[in-house]
């Protein structure tokens, strides 16, 4: 009986049909990886030749021994990390590459001192041992030892190493560049294979570097700024959704693909997300997005629907400072409608808070009811409640030589903000609203 | 109407506890419980929350932290100055004191991340890791490196871990020049005078009714809702004077449900407050003990700001007169105030003139030694010869911060100085010498008469002096 049991659910597992909870469980993990954990596509998406170009490259260094340097430029979140990421998985399944290459990885915003990277460098190729406590006399010296002490027992040449340089900027901030000037000049001369490669957002990086350093770069960049089509943005929006073959539960999987394309046709969730196309193309906003979408799925509702979109694409334009301005109270509110009518009197001129003070007082004086009839203390907390909300701020001065009530500030919002957060401020008294809108205030 | 939360990855039971102790915040903390997914999946590497003071950002979290007992650690950016405090507190809270004490003794960044992926390797994540760093509007202060590297830490620790930054102010001004790894923003909005509502009303007095507490709540945001609407500031408000509302019960002079009389009762009390309390002029020991004292034996409250008033002698008086003069008074005027025969100021567009020039909404203008003994000698009616004695009450001055040097302290020939002291104060001391400043002062001069002082207080440019409890 037994036996017969476990063929029948070998069988059974090949038409494998999941409890709905678990299909959602499994869905939720999978694009969570996918989403939040940077998980590596198959293959490159849209950076095909970007993708081989550099494939080649540190094949040559890794195989041919060759050195090499070369600069990955894109802006944030267009997908440099994962690129070299994918460059290096399709590296290694080289048996050579995989057996003979090192790679040390650095990042410009851990290690900000070229002590520390060298002491990174010399702890990722697990030389410290070698080392030990000897004192070398410069950077170049200690370089060199750690490159000396690669060289395996009888062959002539020492192993290839990957230098990954992380925001490859704040790098020739250090002092003397002499970290990048050391690395490149390795990759220059012929003391052992190096592949230098760094990462960027930044343009105008070369102009960073002093000369002797960039004479020693080969000025190879390969760029990543992107060039997608809305087309291709919906295409991308529906890969990053769509599950993959190997999914368990096959017909679910099917099912939620089907779903995703009846998404990406409809047409209120293309206009959130040609709206999202018009403001970044980018992959992490993109992320930011779908994982908002992502976290409204359960077992009660186990597919995306528009409406999920579309209240994503709110959160994420929604206005910030409007939202803060919604919870101020009576008081503040009215303290920001007088610097609104005085940034309009006189054009946007610096204020104190006397001045603020006298222009709520006029408001009071044509209302008959002294309501808002404050002592003048109790209007020095709203103001400086509204400063640590950073919503004004001091003009730059000494602020320790003048009285606070007198020191200047600017006001950080605009008139169409300040309108906007008007109208939707909860019981907000009609006189009030009125003096807002007049013009003369 | 409270929805019951409800997620797969955690305990029914838990979710209960976390509902019941988040009134009003339903919304917010069911977002962040699908943000968060079931504990052994992953979450976005940053989150952004912010929201006005006591919106209940570091309460949700720490109740959804403590009741679902998830791995964390709750960083107040306040307390960690430096970075050492900052990691070990992490590595402590997250993997205990041999990790924290394997840092070095001026750990750095790289340091950090190195323990923290050691540490790892021996207890891998089964769980995602929460770092919760409050008041994160600090880290802007901190290192330049410190918050882009922190909002990326999942990817440099290699670990299942989420960051989350807890703030007053928006993400706009967070950002660093060449950007970062963006977190996701929330919103945690403002409670409502409903939720306000609920949730004071809830701490009520065992031996009194929920209605009655409810009401007492009710006429305490009438007073104070248009100015304040802190939660913890009401609360405070709310549990000082609860027993002076009570008062009248206690006697027996009313009833529970004569809401009109308690209102009248508690309402001068409530608007009081509102210049003592609630602006920390007194302390709340010495309100409550004034809550105590008869009305008669009472009197006047003595709050900080009366101690400002320091009884000086005859010629710093004057030398003050003469310094705030010499502030709010442009130089060319000099003439027609202090001088016998003085000619007409010419004063064209009197009535259009520009209120923003007045120099009291710009503020006080510094002057040099000579004109503030100019005008000394002409304002004080006595002789007085040039001693030591009048230049080290200058001195003084200084140091009472009644004056302020706003030249070099190398500049000993031509020191500037102006005068730091408001209206009220001057107009005070003026009149214990018999001195009628308001007259001497270019804002509120009227070439027709000098009896229209009374207008200028009507259109509210100068306050009535009030008793100053002085002499």
């Amino acid at each position: 009986m037994r036996k017969n049991r476990s063929i029948m659910s070998k069988r059974k597992a090949k038409y494998a049909h999941l409890p709905i909870g678990e299909s959602i469980t499994q869905v939720q993990s999978m694009l969570r990886e996918r989403l939040c954990n940077q998980r590596l596509p198959d293959k490159p998406e849209g950076t095909e030749a970007q993708h081989k170009h550099l494939l080649e490259l540190l094949r040559r260094t890794a195989i041919h021994g060759e050195s090499n340097s070369v600069l990955i430029v894109g802006p944030r979140g267009a997908g440099k990390t994962m690129l070299l990421k994918c460059v290096l998985r399709d590296l290694l399944e080289d048996k050579e590459a995989q057996k003979s290459l090192l790679q040390v990885h650095l990042n410009g915003l851990l290690q900000t001192d070229d002590r520390i990277a060298l002491k990174e460098i010399t702890r990722q190729l697990h030389l410290e041992n070698v080392v030990g406590d000897k004192v070398f006399g410069s950077f170049a010296e200690n370089l060199a030892f750690l490159l000396e002490a690669l060289k395996k027992g009888d062959r002539s040449s020492s192993r290839p190493v990957l230098f990954i340089l992380d925001e490859f900027d704040l790098f020739a901030h250090h002092k003397n560049q002499t970290l990048l000037y050391n690395l490149l000049d390795v990759s220059q001369s012929a003391q052992a294979p190096i592949a230098v490669v760094g990462i960027t957002c930044r343009l105008d990086v070369l102009e960073l570097l002093e000369k002797r350093v960039k004479s020693r770069f080969s000025h190879r960049q390969i760029h990543l700024l992107s060039s997608l089509t809305f087309t291709q943005y919906l295409q991308r929006v529906q890969s990053q959704l769509s599950l993959p073959q190997d999914f368990p539960d096959v017909k679910f999987a099917q099912d939620w693909n089907d779903s995703i394309k009846t998404l990406c046709e409809d047409k209120s969730a293309e206009e959130a997300l040609r709206r999202h196309f018009n403001s970044s193309k980018d992959f992490r906003s993109l992320h930011i997005l779908l994982m908002l979408c992502l976290s409204r799925v359960t077992v009660a509702k186990p597919v995306i629907k528009p409406a999920d979109l579309l209240e994503a694409s709110r959160l994420c334009f929604v206005d910030a400072k409007a939202n803060m301005l919604h919870g101020l109270s009576i008081l503040e509110l009215c303290l920001i409608i007088a610097m609104k009518h005085l940034n309009d009197v006189y054009e946007g001129e610096p204020f104190n808070l006397q001045m603020v003070h006298n222009e709520f007082k006029k408001f009071l004086q044509r209302k008959s009811n002294s309501m808002y009839n404050f002592e003048q203390p109790v209007i020095m907390k709203a103001f400086e409640h509204l400063q640590q909300l950073e919503l004004i701020r001091p003009v730059d001065g000494s602020a320790a030589k003048t009285q606070k009530e007198y020191q200047l500030m600017r006001l950080m919002l605009d008139h169409s903000q300040i309108m906007e957060a008007l109208q939707k401020y909860p019981l907000c008294p009609t006189d009030v609203k009125q003096w807002a809108m007049s013009a003369f205030g | 109407m409270t929805s019951v939360l409800q997620h797969p990855g955690y305990d029914e039971e838990k979710l209960r506890r976390v509902t019941e102790q988040t009134p009003c915040r339903e919304a917010q903390t069911g977002l962040l419980l699908s943000l968060m997914g079931q504990p052994q999946q992953y979450s976005y590497p940053s989150i952004f929350v912010y929201g006005h003071r006591a919106s209940g950002k570091s309460h949700v979290m720490q109740v959804l932290l403590k009741e679902l007992e998830l791995p964390h650690a709750t960083i107040s950016c306040v307390e960690c100055v430096s970075n050492a405090l900052l990691f070990e507190k992490m590595l402590l809270s997250l993997f205990g004191c041999e990790a924290a004490s394997l840092l070095p003794r001026t750990p750095s960044l790289s340091d950090f991340v190195r323990v923290y992926r050691h540490q790892c390797v021996d207890s891998p994540a089964t769980q995602t890791r929460y770092i919760v760093m409050e008041k994160a509007e600090l880290l802007r202060d901190a290192d330049v490196n410190l918050l882009p590297a922190l909002l990326r830490l999942q990817e440099l620790v290699d670990d299942n871990l989420t960051v989350i930054l807890l703030s007053e102010i928006t993400w706009d001004k967070f950002r660093p020049n060449t950007g970062c790894y963006e977190p996701l923003v929330l919103h945690f909005p403002d409670y409502s005078k409903g939720d306000l509502q609920q949730i004071l009303s809830r701490d009520s007095h065992p031996s009194y009714s929920a209605d009655f507490y409810s009401s007492y709540i009710n006429i305490l945001l009438g007073v104070f809702y248009s100015v304040c609407r802190d939660l913890r500031e009401l609360h405070h408000l709310a549990a000082l004077n609860f027993s002076k509302f009570c008062e009248p019960l206690a006697e027996g002079k009313v009833k529970e449900s004569d809401t009109h009389k308690l209102w009248r009762n508690i309402e001068p009390h409530l608007k009081k407050a509102m210049q003592t309390v609630y602006l920390r002029e007194v302390s709340s020991l010495q309100w409550e003990q004034m809550q105590q004292m008869e009305e008669k034996e009472a009197g006047a409250l003595k709050g900080l700001s009366a101690h400002t008033h320091v009884e000086l002698p005859y010629y710093s008086k004057f030398l003050l007169i003469a310094a705030y003069l010499a502030s709010y008074n442009p130089a060319r005027t000099d003439k027609r105030f202090f001088l016998k025969h003085h000619g007409k100021i010419k004063k064209t567009n009197f009535l259009k003139k520009n209120e923003k020039t007045s120099n009291h909404l710009l503020g006080p203008k510094p002057f040099p030694l000579d004109r503030l003994l100019a005008v000394f000698y002409s304002v004080v009616d006595s002789r007085v010869a040039p001693s030591a004695s009048i230049f080290s009450q200058i001195s003084s001055l200084v140091t009472l911060q009644l004056l302020t040097q706003v030249s070099h302290d190398d500049q000993l020939d031509a020191p500037k100085y102006k005068c730091a002291v408001s209206l009220d104060f001057i107009s005070a001391i003026s009149r214990t010498v018999n001195f009628d400043i308001v007259k001497y002062l270019y804002d509120f001069l009227d070439p027709d008469t000098a009896a229209s002082q009374e207008e200028w207080v009507n259109r509210g440019y100068v306050s009535r002096v009030r008793d100053h409890p002085s002499r």
